[in-house]
């Protein structure tokens, strides 16, 4: 493990409390003069401010480009990562630390040359133990040619599951290792075993590997030419190389000609959340929490964690007894004894947990990996820490866009048709994602906001920069950052409405690539969603989205398919869902029935258009237990459409306002069917036939009963539509003023034509209908 | 009885041998008056072979975690409850479990709504009583009395169907290990070994909830339903086999793909998510359990036997999945033509069944 005399090679795994506690206790013993980390040199500026007391793990160092600020990595350090541990022995302790890694500066460009990767880049703790494995690599399918170490040893040891192996021989041991006589025992043992595999499998199709490992090496023979002691602490992985001496020139050699660029490292907090797996950002860790629970509690681990799941099911509510406590920890222990290992990990504990407190189910099981197992634990960066990226990268936007930030309040319209503006538009869309304030949505002094207009007022708070330094934790660009925040409340939104209401702004704010997860969630939500007003809530600002898609021309082809699923939804669940409705109930559901109509006519799909017809008439002829203004509501709609003959309207309506239907009923009927104002009436004569033909046809007992009823509805009318359609019916049905006396013609009408002010509308009218149309138009 | 002659052997009887090597070929520690270590029990239950060449079958096809869950609560004395739908080989498992702890599977308490306390406590012989007055001989014990004695495992089945006074009764025998027997002002004690293995209906939760102080006696797990389709499909047809054997129907080596299809859908709609995991979907009310496939199955095999071409189709399943899953009929209408309409439509290969199912629909 000695690569050369005083140079001490400590393999660890990036995320492991056993290994933390093993890279302590040898410390502790070798008392070096200098510790060399993996990670980015550039990083040594900013190191001070680990052992400031205002930084709290999890935290992450990120280094980026400085003009290309989507070109960056993340390194996360937890309290349980080794290096970190290392880093805070050597501030406790008052030795010198380095970050001895290939510098940012050639790493950033090399990854991106090799795979042009999409966004910022993790170190993971990837398949391969000690592999720095940015995920790019994993994208693009490279990860075929690499072996998995761990796997390797794993299997040679007999174990199928790698992890567990690791935890077993290596994470579990390290509690012990306090006690044991040689804390550098495991690290020899370790190397030893890389050794073998790395002869075997010579880098293991890690690409990248030999560069890095030629600059750990030289940067090691350097301090070690200045210091006595030095300790190495660095991925398992790479031991076998860092240990190897000689071979000057040819590192050198190796490292000649990389390209290079400027790069800007800083702190920004991490979350347990982007530690795990479960999160885009992930570190591939499984479970932080419980690692820090392991590498922070002083003894009886699993004792003590049971006595945290206890807590936390008895915060819901769940009757968690102590004495559940004691059962669930004997459980786990022969549960490990059954499975021959030397603790119950937490597989184990999950098992005993389930079976003892949560009655078999794993519903309180998902509440428990997701607040203790994962954790709600947030990092915290001092003050002095350098600005984040994401500052700049807005400070850039805005210059490019010419829109200073000013403190008084003004308003910019925009046309979205010019790209400056659309871009303008989208940038302040994306802030709004990001919870950055500067701008919100005025109302257009242009009356018509016709959808290529908006309008904006922007103010620029002081406190908005604080806005912006939290939003840093989501990207290191505006765009990047605004997709993962989008993605990010997509999954975590209640309602379905939210859903939507995110893929509109993700295409206002052009973001296509969140919009994928956000169709995913929006289809998700929707296939569960038992309520139909829910679904029908949902559909317009879909559709909504899907013809601002045209405009800003943003693919919207994932959208269309989602909203026409809704539709379909919509259409086999609304029949059942308007039964038996009271009158609020029915109110409202004609309020979505409105809305799905008008959303469907946008949609312009003819195959779904049918289909609603067919459930609208479905709604208009039942006549049992649908109330009689969904009923009216729906026969209107349908004759509107030219769907539903005006002799079969006739009938339904004669139905509807029969002596047998209750008069509540029957009001409710015409009021469903003459919704939105009288003037249809006047405009409509076939309609205005219509009531009149069957008010004609009741018969003189039942008069009485239904008058009441049409005085409701006709009474919520305007005037002038009222007392037109009475002078309408007095002139009788036929129109044209045959029967009317003379010097009456339409009502609100002069008899004739005014051919002096008519003259003049023509020639407007003429270029509204274009060259063809125009001779038509003067005698309609 | 003997092996030969009874109609339907014990556990412990028909794999003797199994039992026999695994105890000689086990060197791990036991607990008291276990038969197997922890080791060997779980690998009686999930197969393997030993180093004597003997191939242990496996009795339970499921995860492995359950079975070592299993074992170790009754390793740790704390009585144990299997929950699954029906179907689910709760009572197979249990029956295994005591066959292999405690080489006797007979101690077993039936539950049902009429189960009295004699059935968990004791009775008495009333002739000996009436004659003799209350004495040891006078006394009938139950099942569970004399697995406490000796120190064996009981098993009550269908726990939630016991009236929960009589369910109460568990709670002394379980948490002070004793029976006591006021009239003869003595009690049982139990030995070491003694446990109790209940089963329970998860969807029978309401029948006969459980008190909450009997449930925290026990450890409860909670048995899967078949996790591939391909595990499924094997069981139901297998199951079909056997059933269509004893109603004489003929075989319909054809009809594999309908199985699938029926498989497919109840796991579809069960699991709430199309099995290319891409889109979910409304699950309805009713259980869906293999048991159920099974039926529709046998339930089609007979309609294209007796009124068919002898081909199981499409159509002699259609109506049978219908009933299966429109337990609900207003709710579970809309999850079935829902689920028609967005899944079974667009789905290739599909088309006959769609129609067949559009002929039947309500």
């Amino acid at each position: 493990m000695t690569a050369a005399e005083g140079v001490a090679l400590l393999g660890v795994r990036h995320h492991g409390p056993g290994s933390a506690r093993a890279v302590r206790a040898a410390l502790d013993r070798l008392e070096p003069r200098i510790v060399l980390v993996e990670g980015p040199p550039e990083a040594d500026a900013v190191l001070g401010l680990a052992a400031d007391p205002g930084m709290r793990p999890p935290v992450a160092l990120l280094a980026h480009v400085v003009d290309e600020p989507s070109r960056a990595g993340f390194w996360p350090f937890a309290e349980f990562s080794p290096e970190w541990a290392a880093i805070r022995w050597a501030a406790g302790h008052g030795v010198a630390v380095r970050f001895i890694d290939l510098p940012a500066a050639h790493s950033l460009l090399l990854r991106d040359e090799r795979d042009a990767p999409r966004g910022p880049q993790v170190r993971r703790e990837g398949e391969g133990e000690g592999e720095e494995g940015d995920g790019a690599e994993e994208e693009a399918g490279a990860a075929d040619a690499r072996i998995d170490p761990l796997a390797v040893l794993a299997r040679t040891a007999g174990h199928d599951d790698p992890e567990r192996w690791w935890e077993d021989a290596v994470e579990h041991r390290g509690r012990d290792g306090e006690g044991e006589a040689d804390p550098l025992a495991a690290f020899g043992a370790l190397a030893e075993a890389m050794g073998v595999l790395r002869e075997t499998y010579g880098d293991g199709g890690h690409r990248g590997d030999a560069v890095r490992e030629a600059h750990m090496r030289l940067r090691i023979r350097e301090a070690r030419r200045a210091h006595e002691r030095v300790a190495v602490v660095c991925g398992a992985w790479h031991v076998p190389a860092l240990a190897r001496t000689g071979g000057v020139t040819a590192d050198r050699a190796l490292l000649k000609g990389l390209p290079k660029a400027k790069v800007e490292v800083t702190w920004v907090p991490w979350t347990h959340r982007r530690l795990s797996r479960a999160g885009g950002y992930g570190a591939g860790i499984d479970s932080p929490g419980w690692y820090r629970h392991l590498f922070t509690s002083p003894d009886r681990p699993v004792a003590r964690w049971m006595t945290k799941v206890a807590g936390l099911l008895r915060e819901e509510d769940l009757p968690v007894s102590s004495a559940h406590v004691i059962e669930a920890v004997r459980l786990a222990d022969t549960l490990a004894g059954l499975r021959g290992r030397p603790l119950p990990g937490l597989g184990e504990t999950t098992d005993a947990v389930r079976a003892v407190m949560c009655d078999g189910s794993d519903v309180p099981l998902a509440l428990i990996r997701d607040r203790l197992v994962v954790g709600d634990v947030l990092g915290e960066v001092p003050e002095g820490a350098p600005a984040v990226p994401l500052a700049r990268d807005l400070a850039r936007e805005q210059r490019r866009l010419r829109m200073k930030p000013e403190a008084p309040e003004r308003e910019m319209d925009l046309d979205l048709r010019k790209d400056t503006d659309a871009a303008r538009s989208r940038l302040l869309h994306r802030l709004r994602m990001l919870g950055i304030g500067w701008g919100r949505p005025g109302r257009s002094r242009t009356a018509t906001t016709g959808t290529f207009r908006e309008s904006w007022r922007l103010r620029w708070e002081p406190e908005l920069a604080v806005a912006v330094a939290e939003a840093g934790v989501w990207g290191t660009t505006v765009e990047s950052a605004a997709g993962a925040r989008a993605e990010d409340a997509a999954v975590h939104a209640r309602a379905l409405a939210e859903v939507t209401g995110l893929a509109e702004q993700c295409l206002l704010a052009g973001l296509p690539d969140a919009l994928p997860t956000v169709m995913r969630v929006l289809a998700d939500r929707a296939a569960l969603d038992p309520d139909v007003a829910h679904l029908a809530q949902a559909l317009p600002a879909l559709v909504r989205s899907l013809r601002y898609g045209d405009v800003r021309g943003t693919d919207a082809g994932a959208l269309r398919e989602v909203a026409e699923g809704l539709a379909e939804r919509v259409c086999v669940g609304l029949p059942p869902a308007c039964a038996g409705l009271d009158a609020d109930g029915a109110a409202e559901m004609r309020g979505h029935v409105a809305q799905v109509q008008q959303a469907l006519v946008l949609l312009g799909d003819d195959a779904l258009r049918d289909r609603w017809a067919g459930v609208l008439r479905k709604l208009a002829v039942r006549d049992r237990g649908i109330p009689g203004l969904l009923r009216g509501s729906a026969a209107r709609l349908l004759l509107d459409d030219a769907r539903l003959e005006p002799g079969e309207v006739a009938r339904l309506m004669g139905l509807a306002l029969s002596h047998g239907t209750p008069p509540q009923e029957a009001a409710a009927w015409v009021e469903g069917f003459l919704a939105g104002g009288g003037m249809l009436l006047v405009h409509d004569e076939r309609l205005l036939a219509l009531v009149d033909g069957w008010l004609s046809a009741v018969p003189a007992a039942a008069f009485d009963d239904v008058l009441p009823l049409l005085r409701r509805t006709f009474g919520g009318f305007d005037a002038g539509a009222r007392r037109t359609v009475g002078e309408l019916v007095r002139r009788g049905p036929g129109g044209g003023g045959a029967g009317g006396a003379a010097g009456e013609g339409l009502p609100g009408f002069a008899p004739r034509l005014d051919e002096e002010r008519a003259e003049a509308a023509l020639s407007t009218v003429r270029l509204l209908l274009g060259p063809g149309g125009a001779d038509g138009g003067g005698d309609a | 009885m003997s092996v030969d002659t009874a109609l339907r052997p014990h556990a412990e009887d028909a794999f003797a041998h199994e039992l026999k090597a695994l105890a000689a070929a086990d060197d791990r520690p036991r607990p008291a008056r276990w038969n197997l270590s922890p080791w060997a029990v779980a690998t009686y239950l999930l197969g393997g072979e030993l180093p004597d060449g003997t191939v242990v079958t496996p009795k339970y096809v499921g995860p492995r975690r359950i079975v070592e869950v299993v074992v170790s609560t009754l390793a740790t004395d704390r009585a144990l409850l299997l929950l699954g739908v029906p179907g689910t080989a709760k009572t197979w498992v249990s029956e295994h479990l005591a066959a292999a702890v405690s080489g006797d599977s007979t101690l077993l308490v039936q539950g049902t709504a009429g189960t009295p306390e004699e059935a968990v406590r004791y009775g008495w012989n009333y002739a000996r009583l009436l004659t003799g007055g209350p004495s040891r001989e006078a006394l009938v014990p139950s099942p569970v009395m004399r697995a406490m004695a000796e120190g064996r495992i009981a098993r009550v089945e269908e726990l939630t169907r016991i009236p929960a006074d009589v369910q109460d009764g568990l709670i002394t025998i379980l948490s002070e290990k004793t029976l006591p027997i006021p009239e003869l002002g003595t009690e049982t004690q139990a030995v070491r070994g003694f446990n109790v293995i209940a089963t329970a209906n998860d969807r029978d939760r309401g029948v006969n909830e459980l008190s909450s102080a009997l449930r925290r006696r026990f450890n409860t797990v909670v048995l899967p339903l078949p996790a591939t389709v391909e595990e499924e499909v094997d069981i139901v047809s297998r199951r079909v086999r056997q059933l269509g054997r004893s109603l004489e129907l003929p075989a319909a080596p054809e009809g594999a793909d309908e199985i699938r299809r029926v498989v497919t859908v109840f796991r579809e709609l069960r699991g709430g998510v199309t099995a290319d995991g891409r889109t979910k979907v409304k699950s309805p009310s009713g259980t869906l359990s293999t048991a159920e496939a099974i039926s529709v199955v046998t339930n089609g095999l007979a309609l294209a036997a007796h009124f068919g071409d002898g081909v199981l189709r499409a159509g002699d399943i259609a109506a049978g999945i219908l009933g299966a899953v429109v337990r609900d009929p207003a709710a579970d209408r809309v999850v079935w033509q829902e689920y028609l309409e967005t899944v079974v439509r667009e789905r290739e290969g599909w088309k006959d069944f769609y129609r067949a199912c559009r002929e039947v629909a309500p």
